[in-house]
């Protein structure tokens, strides 16, 4: 056993992508939940656009395209879920699983034709002699565009949920949504919206496995990456910021799990996977002692009449 | 301009027309479907609806309803009581999970014995391990207020690992030639859950779960209990003046929903499965909680919700090796059947009024 | 019990005729575990039904159902096939073994093939392929690669075949560069193409510059070529998509020979119970182009080693071999029996590192 086979800047730079399809799915998630929808299709959705983003980076031969594509892709399947919760009153959580059944369907009928292809390649940003710094350079300046667009989403949430008037109002619509429907704002209009780019987010998380992590197209890829960005948003108790801890922790202990066993120390991998969950659940018990983590009006649906 | 306006009663006639007009409609989506990957769209609905009833196998087919659809009514009832409530067990999976390691494992610390209460301890430890697992989000929500949507679902990830530990590690197969999975229960008579009548597909789970049926119609129509989670779902603050006990009521659901799931399993690996694998859960947690729904959470509904359920599995399957439907072209079909009854469930309790929007 | 008995006379009346009625064309069903677009393990089963029909046209009709679950949900699906006169099923999957075997026994005029299982009836044959005699190939090639003399090997489960892979990998790696040494990571799942990316980079970020996978995506092929000068092979499938480099050469899984033969000598009214494990010799294990990355000798020895095992003339386990603790597993000149490798669960002489438990 050799803990020094462990290159720490190799590992730090292997969690960051590790982590960046579960910053995707969950900020997305984020700020669906914040407007006071549970959607529990996180999983449907990242695996259309993992398709979506596939088939058109394929076809055009642009990663970038791919992606754009992902995020319509994702956005347009969670209109599914936004029809039936927003205008058809339906429950969430029913209509949530039955948008992840849709889209592991859908998303393997669309992928037939796409097996055992190579999708183009996104290549590295060029940060020029700046990469060079050592630690730093290999750590931070060595990645792909996504990844860094993925940082810049969650900042960007963060400043718009923090600062702005608009991020007032969707704050407001998911604490108490009578109050705002009262107060004037168009609350079926506002989620609608907050659950498309919760679609989008996750169609791009899903697309950066097909076209970066992996890059393959395979039936049910995702392989449960959208549930633990469910948990992860919990974990954050709903703040962008603590999400981003939490990605790379959950990231990181798969990570750290692979690196103990190459260099041989022999550690239970059951126990060590479902770490993350408990460590959710103890954040959780943590958290409930402050009443105003959770969104006021998480999972209800509101109707102007009722 | 179309609105909605809710009705001041939940209308009876649609609550009943709308499964029928949901299925109606998923036959006429699902056959576009169909036609559009190239199959014919009137067989391929046929085979999944009327094959398994009235096919010319339907003799084997109609017992395998009864094995596919009970687990997902015996956890379908447990949820519908919670959920009828306001709490959300949403982790079902992991207490069928734990139900069926606590079963299989008290039945294989026996093994072998010969004796005639194996298969009793071994159905009280399943309903105990679903229990147990319910009992965590329950107790954290009652003592600290915690989310039980949230400690459930994550409950459900530890407890796949868990059955991934039992399969490879514990419960291995000392002669299974180090392949993971455990013994074979349905090859230990005394922890066998076989079939009553044999080739009838009446094993215990299909009797536990009519039982179900009958103890969540009672319980909601005739007991107190019922009368509380009524009061408590529809208006929380009215059940408090009302004298009814959340914390009280929240073990119940939970802990009842976690204990159905338990047997669920139990029955399962007991039964029809026969063995822990690390594939064991095929998703009846989550499934049920569809089921629940489509059954509108009534006791009743629910029986018909599963074995509606039931049918498109297998339907899907027997169309898949008739037709040569692709297995993913089912999921499409399932999951749009479920869109449309969560949609055509809004005329039950709203209706469309032509009219200006600014009424009242 | 009378009822039983009346269930199974019709469900025999039921079988005979539908054997009757499909006389002139041999009906055979496939039961696979994944979706036929996995790429890798079903894929390959897919691809070998696909050629049963091409070798035999008219006179064959093949039935398959995908993504069927272990359990209950296997036994409906192959009890369907019977009852709908299919005269030989296919069921490939480790896990459908008892389920196989209990549906064989209520039919049996049908004949069933289990992929990789050890139980048999007189109606039930098993099948699997000699994984491990690619793997020496690769084995020998990897040795003769690697400069870092670290290879890395992505694990699935711990159980016997993942085990015989790395042992007979390693032993040939060693034949060919004593000063080899193996780094294991087990993924812990069947099948989830993101961890083994990971696993592919943290096995590279430690000094690996040849990988060897047991799992079927070609997430550490992709992995291996941002590294730029590691090697990797394919595996279930030939992933030619990443040849000449990383991919320098892979075992394929062929399962039509075996699949033709089989339904062959159902026609022909040959059908008997066998137990079948065959490798590169019969063509059940293929080893895809070796690229012109490998250098020309190392290509030499590794086609003559592929030569010698084919014709039977070397196994890939021949003593002298110890086990991992020292003690001695098989003498000199000895070959290692059916039974020991099938149930194989300790590492050889030499590997470093425990197999969890």
């Amino acid at each position: 056993m050799d803990l020094s086979a462990i290159n720490p800047v190799l590992f730090i730079a292997g969690f960051l992508v590790a982590a960046t399809p579960l910053i995707f799915a969950a900020i997305g998630e984020l700020v669906v939940e914040r407007t006071g929808v549970l959607n529990l299709g996180v999983e449907g959705m990242m695996i259309a656009g993992a398709i979506c983003g596939f088939a058109v980076a394929v076809e055009t031969g642009s990663p970038l395209a791919g992606f754009a594509a992902a995020a319509v892709g994702g956005a347009v399947i969670s209109l599914l879920f936004a029809f039936l919760t927003q205008v058809m009153l339906a429950n969430q959580v029913a209509s949530g699983l039955a948008l992840t059944l849709f889209g592991l369907g859908l998303s393997a009928l669309l992928g037939q034709s796409y097996v055992g292809i190579k999708p183009p390649r996104l290549g590295d940003v060029d940060f020029g002699r700046l990469a060079d710094i050592p630690v730093i350079g290999p750590v931070l300046l060595s990645h792909d565009l996504m990844l860094y667009a993925a940082l810049a989403l969650v900042i960007t949430v963060w400043v718009v949920l923090k600062f702005t008037r608009l991020g007032l109002i969707l704050r407001a619509v998911g604490e108490n949504h009578d109050a705002a429907h009262a107060l004037g704002y168009k609350v079926v209009r506002i989620r609608t919206a907050a659950i498309m780019f919760g679609g989008a987010c996750a169609g791009l998380g899903g697309a950066y496995i097909s076209l970066i992590r992996v890059p393959q197209w395979t039936e049910g890829m995702t392989a449960g990456v959208g549930w633990i960005a469910l948990a992860l948003v919990v974990f954050a108790s709903w703040k962008p910021l603590r999400l981003l801890i939490g990605a790379y922790l959950f990231g990181g202990l798969v990570q750290l799990q692979l690196n103990l066993q190459a260099v041989g120390v022999a550690i239970p991998v059951e126990y060590l996977a479902m770490s993350p969950y408990v460590i959710t659940i103890v954040v959780l018990v943590i958290l409930s002692a402050d009443k105003t983590a959770a969104p006021g009006s998480l999972g209800r649906n509101f109707h102007a009449s009722s | 301009m179309i609105r909605l306006e809710k009705r001041p009663e939940p209308s009876r006639a649609f609550a009943l027309a709308a499964p029928v007009l949901a299925v109606v409609a998923t036959m006429i989506a699902g056959g576009m479907l169909f036609a559009a990957l190239g199959n014919d769209p009137v067989a391929s609905i046929v085979t999944i609806f009327w094959e398994p009833l009235f096919g010319e196998f339907a003799f084997y087919y109609r017992p395998q309803l009864l094995i596919k659809g009970a687990p997902l009514v015996l956890i379908a009832i447990g949820l519908s009581l919670g959920f009828k409530a306001g709490i959300w067990n949403i982790g079902a999976e992991g207490q069928y999970i734990m139900g069926a390691l606590f079963g299989a494992g008290v039945g294989l610390a026996f093994y072998p014995a010969a004796t005639w209460y194996v298969f009793p301890l071994m159905v009280i430890a399943g309903a105990a391990g679903g229990w147990v697992w319910a009992m965590i989000p329950a107790l954290l929500k009652v003592r600290f207020g915690t989310n039980e949507i949230l400690v459930s679902l994550m409950l459900v990830y530890v407890a796949e690992q868990f059955l991934a530990s039992m399969s490879l590690g514990l419960l291995r197969n000392p002669e299974g030639m180090g392949f993971p999975g455990s013994r074979n229960l349905q090859q230990y008579p005394s922890a066998y859950n076989a079939d009553l009548i044999a080739g009838s597909g009446m094993h215990w789970g299909v009797v536990a779960a009519l039982v179900a049926v009958i103890f969540g119609y009672v319980l909601l129509a005739r007991h107190r209990l019922g009368f509380a989670i009524r009061v408590t779902g529809e208006a929380p603050r009215a059940a408090r003046f009302s004298g009814v006990n959340p914390a009280r009521l929240i073990l119940f659901c939970l802990g009842t929903s976690g204990l159905l799931a338990g047997l669920a399993g139990l029955f399962e690996v007991s039964g029809p499965a026969g063995q822990v694998t690390i594939d064991f859960n095929v998703g009846y947690g989550f499934t049920a909680i569809i089921v629940a729904f489509l059954g509108r959470l009534h006791p009743v509904g629910i029986l018909l919700a599963g074995g509606l359920m039931a049918l498109t599995y297998i339907g899907g399957d027997i169309a898949s090796s008739n037709l040569g439907l692709p297995a993913a072209a089912i999921q499409v079909f399932q999951g749009m059947l479920l869109f449309f009854l969560l949609a055509f469930d809004l005329f039950t309790n709203f209706r469309l009024r032509l009219g200006r929007t600014e009424a009242v | 019990m009378k009822f039983t008995k009346l269930l199974t006379g019709a469900t025999l009346a039921l079988a005979l005729a539908g054997t009757a009625m499909a006389q002139d064309k041999t009906k055979v069903g496939f039961v696979f575990v994944g979706p036929v677009g996995d790429g890798g393990w079903t894929y390959e089963h897919n691809q070998g039904r696909l050629a049963l029909e091409e070798e035999f046209g008219d006179k064959v009709e093949t039935v398959f159902v995908e993504s069927v679950a272990e359990g209950p949900d296997a036994t409906r699906v192959i009890t369907d096939m019977a009852l709908k006169g299919a005269d030989l099923i296919f069921t490939t999957s480790f896990g459908y073994m008892d389920q196989t075997v209990e549906v064989a026994q209520k039919f049996p005029n049908v004949k069933f093939e289990h992929a990789t299982g050890y139980k048999r009836a007189d109606n039930v044959s098993t099948y699997s392929a000699r994984f491990y005699e690619g793997r020496a190939i690769q084995g020998h090639i990897a040795g003769k690669m690697t400069k870092s003399n670290i290879v890395g090997y992505i694990g699935s489960y711990p159980i016997p075949e993942v085990i015989r892979g790395i042992n007979s990998a390693f032993i040939h790696a060693r034949k060919a560069n004593p000063d080899v040494e193996f780094k294991i990571v087990w993924a812990y799942t069947w099948f989830d193409p993101a961890k083994e990316a990971d696993a592919a980079k943290v096995l590279i970020e430690q000094g690996a510059d040849v990988v060897l996978q047991h799992t079927d995506s070609t997430a550490p092929q992709a992995a291996a070529q941002e590294a730029g000068d590691v090697v990797t092979f394919g595996q279930a499938s030939d992933m030619a998509q990443y040849a000449p480099f990383p991919r320098v050469s892979s075992i394929i899984d062929d399962w039509a020979p075996y699949y033709i033969a089989r339904t062959k000598a159902v026609m022909d009214g040959t059908w008997t119970s066998t137990d079948t494990w065959d490798g590169i010799g019969p063509g059940m294990v293929a080893i895809g182009e070796i690229t012109d990355a490998v250098p020309a000798e190392v290509k030499e020895e590794a086609l003559a080693l592929k030569e010698a095992i084919a014709s039977g003339e070397y196994h890939p386990f021949t003593g002298p071999i110890n086990k991992q603790d020292g003690t001695q597993w098989l003498a000199d000149g000895e070959v290692a029996d059916d039974g020991t490798l099938a149930g194989m669960n300790f590492f050889v002489e030499g590997i470093t590192g425990d197999i969890p438990q």
